[in-house]
């Protein structure tokens, strides 16, 4: 059950001229919170903003005691996250949550491989959490513009993560989108170290060998659809996080749909908010 | 202790504050945060006889102080409203008002025959000002001779407290209001949206799939207290007042120029758990004011000149 929370503000430390991570006193929300949830967030009183924002749960956040709280992680690029972004300790975000469906943690032998493009980051922290906690074996998968637009590197290291980097200008990691390591990963592991080629994995009877993966995303819709297309192709399942113009979170507005498989009438729109924000891939009807 | 009850023609709503159509999804999905049995009404969200997809995204998008919506009826019908939905609300004491709009003046009369059989329904909101869909609805509601035939095919089959819903985009609304009232309504409920849009001048693309959309919020909210001071003079009927209420001197404003009770649509959004807010507030204010009944406060707007009040500081 959602509650929401005056919450405020424990810390917020600038990443770089345009992200930040916010931390807020909202331990009853961080206490329910399962990995790849969400807030609706509001600052302020007034009518400007008017509406909450959905925010993905990014870290939660303990001390040695009862649970301190939760962070988001925010790129400015509107009014809420400008504000977020402007924030300083002791200031007050309204919080409301933990809202969606999460991630399902995938458990031993699986391995978990995570796809985050941007500050589709968000929801990772927490999900690794559960799956280190869990034992499994997490890599993650992680595109940005350029290095500098890549953050808590050290944080993913320093609890067992494998590291997979892809940076558009080449400055770290691959030089590309982050699908293109993904893609070769997912070849040699279905192949057994194959170098790729256009041979289609499925035609090469290919799938049903290799390793259980499951992959995760989060980022751009045009990556997770292209994620989601790449995990079918090699016959792994995938979950992704979507992000939707929403209005309220909890099912009343029918403004954050997406269309998802429905048999014979093709598809059908679904409220990312309940139904979501976390769908497998391979539900989505991608346009 | 004040007496909050209000009454809607044959009905009596425990207290005069309901959630407005199509801001509270079926009420189901708001059970966890909400005790529905505590507001004066769930006004559902609108129905077809058949399940309909919506419009495609984006539906929404935020304006000052409000926001434009394209929703476009997205629904799963009266048929498995009754079977998946009303069932839970029944459970949960919600006082239940259906909100039906029809593609024609049929489908509004065998929305209403089915409603009227359905165990716990307790009004019919009839749609005629959805802005945003193109075959019925609205073409009822801005049609005065629509809008009296509608009311009155439905008055005819149904029991039940007709309120149709009126648009603010007419010229005259008290006219629709009594051509509403002629034809038999219980009340009228008004305002639905103000039809607006929103253009993104990067792009020269307009912000809603649908191009327009639906103005809501408290950018309306002067607008529409104004159309229900006029309604209110214009008709017996009860005239239920909506329009960007997100406070509890929000909605005592409806009440003043003349709403018998009032919905809360978009600020739901914002602060699911408002409703306790908003009861607690008209609770303080009758109590402050010395009013023993809620309802005594309709429309008790004094316009008479203001006498110079010698106020010492």
């Amino acid at each position: 059950m959602p509650v929401d929370i005056e919450a405020r503000v424990i810390s917020n430390t600038r990443l770089s001229h345009d992200y930040n991570v916010i931390a807020l006193a909202a331990p009853e929300i961080a206490e329910m919170a399962a990995p790849g949830q969400f807030v609706m967030v509001k600052l302020g009183r007034g009518s400007t903003p008017l509406l909450r924002r959905p925010f993905s749960i990014f870290e939660i956040l303990r001390t040695d005691g009862p649970l301190a709280g939760l962070s988001l992680l925010s790129k400015r690029i509107g009014v809420t996250t400008q504000m977020l972004f402007d924030a300083v300790e002791g200031d007050v975000v309204s919080c409301l949550g933990p809202l969606g469906r999460p991630f399902s943690a995938a458990a031993p032998p699986t391995e978990a491989w995570m796809v985050a493009g941007g500050v589709g980051l968000a929801p990772f922290a927490s999900l690794t959490e559960a799956l280190r906690a869990r034992n499994s074996s997490v890599t993650l998968f992680y595109g940005a513009r350029s290095a500098r637009d890549l953050f808590y590197l050290d944080w993913f290291r320093s609890r067992g993560v494998r590291m997979v980097l892809a940076t558009e200008d080449g400055t770290l990691g691959d030089h590309g989108r982050i699908t293109m390591p993904l893609e070769r990963e997912l070849h040699a592991a279905v192949t057994g170290c194959l170098p790729p080629s256009r041979e289609d994995p499925v035609a090469g009877g290919l799938q049903a060998s290799g390793p259980d993966i499951m992959i995760y995303a989060c980022g751009p819709e045009p990556m997770l659809e292209a994620v989601a297309h790449l995990a079918a192709r090699y016959g792994r399942p995938s979950e992704v996080s979507v992000e939707r113009v929403m209005g309220c979170g909890l099912g009343g507005c029918y403004s954050c749909v997406i269309p998802v498989r429905n048999g014979a009438k093709g598809h059908h729109y679904v409220r990312s908010c309940l139904a979501g924000p976390v769908f497998a891939g391979a539900e989505i009807v991608w346009d | 202790m004040a007496d909050f009850s209000v009454k809607i023609g044959s009905l009596t709503l425990a207290n005069p504050v309901i959630a407005a159509s199509g801001c509270f999804g079926y009420g189901v999905e708001y059970a966890d945060v909400v005790d529905l049995s505590l507001l004066g009404g769930v006004a559902v969200k609108g129905l077809f006889l058949a399940e309909r997809e919506g419009h495609p995204p984006e539906r929404i998008v935020e304006t000052p102080a409000g926001m434009l919506n394209a929703i476009g009826l997205q629904g799963i019908g009266v048929h498995r409203f009754i079977r998946e939905k009303l069932p839970e609300l029944r459970e949960r004491r919600a006082t239940v008002i259906v909100n039906i709009c029809g593609s024609t003046l049929d489908e509004y009369v065998e929305l209403a025959r089915v409603l009227s059989e359905a165990d716990g329904v307790a009004a019919l909101e009839l749609n005629i000002s959805c802005p945003n869909i193109k075959e019925g609805g609205i073409t009822f509601g801005c049609s005065l001779t629509g809008t009296f035939d509608v009311v009155n095919a439905v008055r005819k089959v149904t029991w039940l407290p007709v309120i149709p819903k009126l648009t603010p985009n007419v010229t005259d609304v008290a006219s629709f209001a009594r051509a509403s009232e002629d034809a038999g309504a219980d009340a009228v409920s008004l305002v639905n949206t103000f039809l607006g849009m929103a253009i993104d001048v990067e792009t020269r693309r307009p912000k809603l799939s649908n191009i327009v959309g639906g103005l809501s919020g408290p950018a309306i909210r002067p607008i529409a207290v104004r159309m229900v001071y006029e309604c209110r003079r214009s008709v017996k009927i009860p005239v239920i007042g909506m329009g960007g209420i997100a406070s509890a001197g929000d909605a005592l404003e409806f009440m003043i120029a003349g709403a018998a009770a009032v919905q809360v649509g978009t600020a739901n959004f914002v602060d699911p758990f408002i409703w306790t807010k908003l009861l607690d507030g008209i609770r303080d204010y009758v109590h402050r004011h010395g009013i023993a009944r809620v309802s005594d406060l309709t429309g008790t707007i004094d316009t008479t000149a203001r006498e110079k009040e010698w106020i010492s500081s």
